[in-house]
């Protein structure tokens, strides 16, 4: 598996490579960064705004806090509760949207209307209606977040299961006397795989821009926890000097997402094999 | 022409049906999320006379059933009760503010459809080349910005150091049209670019995957030049999602539109949504996702019928 896995490795364009090398290094920022930054979270060290210097490698924040510090926290935070946010989507998602191939009938139907209903609906402005009730807070995004997106998941598991639901094999495993949980399990999902692996990073891509942009509206994740979109918002003001301080967690949140969407896109030519004329 | 008319006809219900679940659930929805209203909104101030005075005034104390038809009696004749924050009529804020918004999503819309067919077309002609390849990373880093990326770089470099644009777009309703266009500028840009990326991937696909077709094989074959191949034989037939994707962008502008006004300060629907969130100000919360809502089901509505419309074979069938 492994060394199938290399040797596809190797024939990638490059864009595919220097998506999966940083998502590496995101990836290892976020867990093991905040080992290694010099200061505390929000420990303010010296005076707003100070030039990018020996003490401070990217200068400090609009509260005296350290840039490069705040910018590894944030990695962890946001990068975190994305992912966390995009695992609960996709097991919502991709339970319903099997159970709901598998068992059809009734239950297919009524909810396959819900999900039309829900996505007809623009999910910013569905967050922030909800948002403007429960007050704001991290677990109600995440929550809000997870179940609103869970609907394309929804779409995709489903249609992907229907085609393999009417399978012989399935109908075997059915006559068999086997549950419907054995035949998800072991029929269904192993042959699903593929696309809902790209989902997956599409998901994550889209969720984490939706965070990002949540918390730069000031309705995310709030301080003083470090966080790109939020932080993007503080130094807002600071560009009509033509300072570059909300570019750097703004670049951060871009460079992330566009690696993912780098290696989704080499996945999807590999897996889906677009015709391509000769 | 009968049998379209009627289609078309079937598709408007079913959208309003979906608008009318959709206004049920603004409404009603918030009857289901926990945290009492009267409460969050009096926050220090809340003893049990002013909680109950509070909800008298807003009529919280009929039952919701009640509620809901009087706001959509009220929606449906043009009153959309008052605002929380300054006891305004709600028509009155949102009138001004949906045209500003509707002005920059058609500014936007006007530049970016055409350029990104045109480009789509041009990459699907030299497919493979250099202008492509390039063309493939630019499209797919940019949709993977966030808009707030794409307006501040924008800023600072057309606002900030050449001074072409102003960075803050303040428009009001007694300037003419021009002066209206240089101010919008900038964020319709931003917008721009955030959507054409998607368009002219979609036109590039859908053309690429016609290519393949054995009645352009003999198209070739028959010496007809390769760009009147791409234009007169493959376009027609790629129009279905190709127009599915411009309308789907075109509702994503609606949506888009709210990050951008924030960046920009510009006086529209979606920054005065996200400053009622804040100050949660719930009748203009609902009134205003209203809106936006209708406008989506709409823009996903025209998509539906265009793509049957372009489509004879749906047109038809048989």
């Amino acid at each position: 598996m492994l060394r199938e896995f290399w040797r596809e490795l190797k024939k990638a364009p490059g864009t595919a490579w220097v998506g999966l090398a940083i998502i590496v290094f995101y990836a290892f920022l976020a867990i093991v960064g905040p080992f290694l930054t010099p200061y505390g979270e929000s420990e303010i060290v010296g005076t707003e705004i100070e030039p990018w210097g020996e003490n401070f490698i990217l200068g400090t924040d609009n509260l005296g806090r350290d840039m490069m510090t705040r910018l590894i926290y944030g990695a962890r935070n946001t990068i975190g509760i994305a992912f966390t946010t995009t695992v609960l989507t996709f097991m919502l998602g991709s339970l319903t949207g099997f159970m709901a191939a598998t068992l059809g009938g009734w239950f297919d139907q009524a909810l396959s209307r819900v999900v039309d209903i829900l996505m007809a609906i623009p999910s910013l402005i569905f967050a922030l209606l909800i948002l403007s009730v429960t007050g704001i807070s991290t677990v109600a995004m995440i929550l809000v977040i997870a179940v609103l997106d869970s609907t394309r998941v929804f779409r995709l598991a489903r249609a992907v299961s229907m085609n393999i639901v009417v399978m012989d094999f399935v109908e075997v495993a059915r006559l068999r006397g086997e549950r419907i949980w054995w035949v998800m399990n072991r029929e269904v999902l192993p042959n699903a795989t593929a696309p809902l692996v790209a989902e997956f990073g599409l998901r994550f891509c889209f969720v984490f821009l939706f965070i990002s942009a949540l918390s730069f509206l000031g309705l995310g994740i709030q301080p003083p926890l470090a966080d790109w979109g939020s932080m993007v918002r503080d130094h807002a003001s600071l560009i009509t000097f033509g300072l570059i301080a909300p570019l750097l967690p703004a670049g951060a949140i871009a460079m992330l997402t566009v690696g993912v969407n780098f290696v989704v896109d080499w996945f999807l030519q590999l897996t889906s094999g677009l015709r391509d004329e000769h | 022409m009968a049998k379209i008319l009627k289609m078309i006809a079937q598709r408007l219900g079913l959208g309003l049906i979906t608008l009318w679940v959709v206004s049920m659930i603004i409404f009603l929805g918030i009857q289901l999320l926990p945290g009492d209203l009267a409460q969050a909104i009096l926050g220090q101030a809340a003893t049990p006379e002013t909680v109950a005075a509070f909800r008298r005034e807003l009529h919280l104390d009929l039952p919701a059933h009640e509620r809901y038809i009087d706001w959509l009696g009220g929606i449906l004749q043009g009153d959309m009760g008052k605002s929380l924050a300054n006891k305004r009529q709600i028509s009155e804020l949102i009138g001004v503010r949906f045209s500003n918004t509707i002005f920059l999503a058609i500014v936007a819309a006007v530049i970016s459809v055409p350029l990104a067919v045109t480009l789509g077309v041009l990459a699907a002609l030299y497919r493979n080349s250099f202008y492509d390849r390039c063309v493939n990373v630019v499209t797919l880093t940019s949709i993977s910005f966030p808009e707030f990326f794409v307006a501040y770089i924008l800023i600072l470099f057309l606002a900030v150091k050449a001074g072409i644009f102003p960075s803050i777009s303040n428009v009001s309703p007694d300037m003419d049209l021009w002066d209206r266009v240089y101010r919008v500028a900038l964020p319709a840009l931003t917008l721009t670019l955030v959507v054409i990326a998607h368009m002219m991937r979609m036109t590039r696909a859908a053309i690429i995957n016609l290519l393949a077709s054995p009645y352009i094989e003999m198209a070739h074959l028959k010496g007809l030049r390769r760009s009147r191949i791409i234009v007169r034989h493959a376009l027609p037939n790629a129009l279905a999602p190709i127009i599915n994707v411009i309308v789907i962008n075109l509702a994503y502008l609606i949506v888009g539109v709210v990050v951008v006004e924030v960046v920009f300060v510009y006086p529209g629907l979606g920054q005065l949504l996200v400053d009622s969130v804040s100050k949660r100000d719930i009748p203009v919360v609902q009134a205003a996702s209203l809106i936006f809502a209708a406008t989506y089901i709409l823009l996903n509505l025209t998509a539906d019928i265009l793509s049957i419309l372009t489509n004879p074979r749906l047109l038809h069938p048989k």
